[in-house]
C-alpha cells in the first residue's frame, strides 16, 4: 500500500537503507521496478541525497530508512531541510504498534524527537488511515512554505491488508497556505518603489523555491533596480548580470553590503532575514523602508522591522507587481534616469573594492579554482558545496546563472551535506554535470557515499580545496582569537587520491597553479566519479567579512 | 516595549502530539506560558486550548503566527485584544480547619461564594471560581490559617458577545 501510494505521487527514486522494520517495505519495493531504489552507505547520506535530489528538481524527494538508529541517522538531514524549506518525505520502520512505548529492539520514538525540526509529522496507528496520511505528507511537504514531512511506520502497519483507496485530492481545514498577495498591499509596494531614490531588490531562497527568478529579473530589468542575494537565493537572478550585485551578509561582496545600508527602499522577496545576512539588526538598512515578500508571515517582523508586509507566494506578488507596474506604464528609460545617481554610487563601490584575492605564484587560490571552474562549465553545471570556507568561496566566485544549481546548507550549515546531495541531484538530473566543492574536512563527515555514487555509475566531481585546516574555524581564531589555533589542525589526512582508487573512482592531486586549468578541463571531460585534491593555500580566508554581531558596513576586506 | 499578560484561545485538531507541538514551539523558541487548559470542544475532533503568556507586542505576534504555522492548529483568537471577555478559574484550596477558625472560613467562603465540597476532622477542601484577582484574594485571606494543598485548573475565556445588536 505505501509504495503503491508513492507510485501515485509520481515517485521515481528513493533513497534508503533497509532494516527489520521496513522489511516489508522493501519487499514490496523488489517488486516494483518502476521506483529506483539507492542504497546508501549510511542513512544521514539518504536524507541528504533526498533534499539535493528536490533542490535541483522542484520535486519531493524522498528517503525510507529503518525503525531506531536508522530514524536517528536522518536527524541532521532532516534538520538541514527544515531549515532551508526542501520538500522532502521522510519513511521510518517503527515496531509494531502493540509494542510502541515498550522500549523494544530498535524502538525509537522518532516523531518526538523531530517534532520541532519537520514541517509536520505523523505516526500511522490505523491502517484505514494510511492512504489519507502519505497524501497529507506530499501534500504538506511541497505547498506553502515546503519542508521535511517524516511518517512514522509501525511494522504491523505496513503488513496490514486495507481498501487501498488513495486520495485525489486532499483538504486539511487547519492546514491552508496563503498563495494570493493582499491587492493593496502590491499597491502600496509599488507606491514605495515609486518614490525611492536609492532601492535594492533583494532575493531569498523562497524566490527559488517558488519558481519566481523570471519575474524577478523582469521586475528588476523593467525598474531597473540592482539586485542583491542571500546565500540561498543565488542563482535566482544570474549572476553576471550588469544589475547583480552578488551576495549580501558576513561574507557579502562590499558593494552588495553598500548598497543595502545605504538603500532607501528595500525590496525583499523570499528571505527571512537570518543573522548572517542582517548582521548587528540595528545598523540593517538604517535609513530603508522595507517591503518583505514572503509565503511565511513568521518571517515578517521576526528580525526586521518591515513596513509594507505581503504575505504571498514570490511568483504570484512578484507577478501582480508587475501588473501594477505595467498598468501604471512608466517606460523603462524613466527608471533608468530614475536611478541614474544611485547607479553611480554603486558603481564607483564596485571599482573602488571590486572582488578580489591575492595572487601567488607558489599556491594554488582556492578561488582561482572556482574561477576557473565557472569559465570552463559556463554556468551550465550543478554545483554543491559542503559547509565552510569552500561553501563561501563557491557562492562569491561561481557567478551562479540558473535557479537550482546551488545546491548548499544554508540554514543549518551543515558539513557533509554537499557530497550526498550531489547525489540526489546526479540522480534527479542524469544529463547534467554536478560538481561538490567540498573541503577535506566537510568531505570526511559523508565520504561512505563514494560506494554509493560509484554503485550508481554516478560521474560526480568532487573538488577537495585541501588546506589541511578546518579552514572558517582557523580563519575566526586567527582573526577574533590571537592565532590561537586550536583544534583545527588535520595532522591525519587520508590520501584522498588512494581513497578515490580504493573505490573504484578516479583520484588526481593538483598543487601548482598552472596545473588548475588543464586538470579541470580534464576531469570535466571525464565519464567518471573523480576527486580532485587541490592543495590550496594554507591560510587563505574568505573576504569580505563582516565579525559577528558588527554593522554589515564594517568589512574586513583582505 | 512593555510586557503585556495575553491570553489566547486556540482551537486544535485532536490529535496524538498536537499539544506536544504546542509545548515545544513555546520552549523552543523562549516563549512563556503562565497557564494551559485543554479539553475536548463539542466537535470531538477538535480540542479547545486556552493559554496564558506574557511578552511585548512583538513576542505575542510571533507567539500567535508560529501557532498559526502549526499544521494541526485550526484556529486561533487574541482574547485580550478582541474587546470584551470573561475569564475564570477553579482552584482547590485544602485548607486547616480548627475548631477556633471554622467560622472563619465559612465567613469568607460566603463573602466570595465559594463552595466547602470535602470535610474532614481536621481541614476543608475550598472549591473557588473566578477571575485570578478573586482567586488569589480568597488565597490570601485562608493563608493565615494555614493551607495544605492548592489546586488550580489555569484560566479558561471566552469573548463576550456584543450588547447591542
Amino acid at each position: 500500500m505505501i509504495v503503491e501510494a508513492l507510485k501515485k505521487e509520481g515517485v521515481e527514486v528513493i533513497f534508503g537503507y533497509p532494516g527489520g522494520a521496513v522489511i516489508d517495505i522493501y519487499d514490496e519495493l523488489y517488486k516494483t521496478p518502476e521506483i529506483k531504489h539507492v542504497l546508501v552507505r549510511h542513512e544521514q547520506g539518504a536524507a541528504h541525497a533526498a533534499d539535493g535530489y528536490a533542490r535541483s528538481t522542484g520535486k519531493v524527494g524522498v528517503a525510507l530508512v529503518t525503525s531506531g538508529p536508522g530514524a536517528t541517522n536522518t536527524v541532521t538531514g532532516i534538520a538541514t531541510a527544515y531549515m532551508d524549506s526542501i520538500p522532502i518525505v521522510v519513511l521510518t520502520g517503527q515496531v509494531p504498534t502493540k509494542l510502541i512505548g515498550n522500549d523494544a529492539f530498535q524502538e525509537v520514538d522518532i516523531t518526538g524527537i523531530t517534532r520541532p525540526i519537520t514541517k509536520h509529522n505523523f505516526l500511522v496507528k490505523k491502517i484505514e488511515d494510511l492512504p489519507k496520511i502519505l497524501k497529507a505528507a506530499f501534500y504538506i511537504a511541497k505547498t506553502g512554505r515546503p519542508g521535511p514531512v517524516l511518517v512514522d511506520l509501525p511494522k504491523d502497519i505496513q503488513q496490514a491488508k486495507g481498501e487501498f483507496n488513495y486520495p485525489e485530492e486532499i483538504k486539511l481545514r487547519s492546514y491552508n497556505p496563503v498563495y494570493e498577495p493582499h491587492i493593496k498591499q502590491i499597491e502600496k509596494a509599488y507606491t514605495l518603489l515609486e518614490q525611492a531614490e536609492r532601492p535594492v531588490l533583494m532575493l531569498g531562497g523562497g524566490v527559488i523555491a517558488s519558481n519566481a527568478s523570471e519575474e524577478a529579473v523582469k521586475l528588476a530589468e523593467k525598474l531597473n533596480l540592482p539586485v542583491v542575494m542571500t546565500l540561498m537565493g543565488l542563482g535566482a537572478f544570474p549572476g553576471e548580470h550588469y544589475q547583480a550585485l552578488g551576495m549580501l551578509g558576513m561574507h557579502g561582496t562590499y558593494y552588495a553590503n553598500m548598497a543595502v545600508a545605504n538603500c532607501d527602499v528595500l525590496l525583499a522577496v523570499g528571505a527571512r532575514f537570518d543573522d548572517r545576512v542582517t548582521g548587528k539588526v540595528d545598523a540593517f538598512a538604517p535609513g530603508a523602508k522595507i517591503i518583505h515578500i514572503d509565503i511565511d508571515p513568521t518571517s515578517i517582523q521576526k528580525n526586521v522591522k518591515v513596513d509594507v508586509p505581503i504575505v504571498a507566494d514570490c511568483k504570484r506578488a512578484l507577478t501582480r507587481l508587475l501588473e501594477v507596474t505595467k498598468l501604471v506604464g512608466r517606460p523603462k528609460k524613466y527608471w533608468k534616469e530614475r536611478f541614474k545617481d544611485w547607479w553611480e554610487q554603486i558603481d564607483i563601490w564596485k571599482k573602488r573594492y571590486p572582488l578580489s584575492y591575492k595572487e601567488d605564484p607558489n599556491y594554488i587560490k582556492p578561488q582561482f579554482v572556482i574561477e576557473k571552474l565557472y569559465e570552463l562549465t559556463k554556468g551550465e553545471a550543478i554545483v554543491a558545496t559542503e559547509v565552510g570556507q569552500n561553501q563561501m568561496w563557491t557562492a562569491l566566485f561561481y557567478k551562479f546563472k540558473y535557479p537550482r544549481t546551488l545546491i548548499t546548507s544554508g540554514g543549518l550549515g551543515t558539513m557533509g551535506f554537499g557530497f550526498p546531495a550531489s547525489i540526489g541531484a546526479q540522480m534527479g538530473n542524469p544529463e547534467k554535470l554536478v560538481i561538490d566543492i567540498a573541503g577535506d574536512g566537510s568531505i570526511q563527515m559523508n565520504i561512505q557515499e563514494l560506494a554509493t555514487a560509484m554503485e550508481q555509475k554516478l560521474p560526480i566531481k568532487i573538488i577537495i580545496l585541501n588546506n589541511g585546516y578546518l579552514g572558517m574555524v582557523r580563519q575566526w581564531q586567527e582573526l577574533f582569537y590571537g592565532k590561537r589555533y586550536s583544534a583545527v589542525k588535520f595532522n591525519v589526512l587520508p590520501d584522498f587520491v588512494k581513497l578515490a582508487e580504493a573505490y573504484g573512482a578516479v583520484g588526481i592531486r593538483i598543487t601548482r597553479p598552472e596545473e588548475v586549468e588543464p586538470t579541470l578541463k580534464k576531469i570535466l571531460s571525464m565519464n567518471t566519479l573523480v576527486i580532485l585534491d587541490v592543495h590550496i593555500s594554507p591560510e587563505e580566508g574568505v573576504f569580505p567579512m563582516v565579525p559577528a554581531g558588527k554593522a554589515t558596513t564594517e568589512m574586513i576586506l583582505v | 516595549m512593555s510586557e503585556k499578560r495575553h491570553t489566547l484561545s486556540v482551537l486544535v485538531e485532536n490529535t496524538p502530539g498536537a499539544l506536544a507541538r504546542i509545548a515545544g514551539l513555546f520552549s523552543g523558541r523562549g516563549f512563556n506560558i503562565d497557564s494551559l487548559c485543554v479539553a475536548e470542544t463539542l466537535d470531538p475532533t477538535l480540542s479547545h486550548l486556552t493559554l496564558v503568556t506574557h511578552g511585548d507586542d512583538q513576542i505575542i505576534e510571533q507567539i500567535i503566527k508560529q501557532l498559526r504555522r502549526l499544521v494541526d492548529v485550526y484556529k486561533v483568537v487574541n482574547v485580550t485584544e478582541e474587546g470584551e471577555y470573561v475569564e475564570r478559574e477553579m482552584a482547590l484550596i485544602k485548607v486547616r480547619a480548627e475548631k477556633e477558625n471554622r467560622e472563619e472560613i465559612f465567613r469568607i467562603c460566603e463573602i466570595f461564594r465559594c463552595k466547602i465540597v470535602d470535610v474532614s476532622p481536621r481541614s476543608y477542601v475550598v472549591e473557588v471560581t473566578g477571575d485570578k484577582n478573586k482567586l488569589e484574594a480568597v488565597i490570601e485571606l485562608l493563608k493565615p490559617m494555614g493551607i495544605k494543598e492548592i489546586v488550580r485548573t489555569g484560566i479558561i475565556a471566552m469573548k463576550r458577545e456584543k450588547k447591542s445588536t
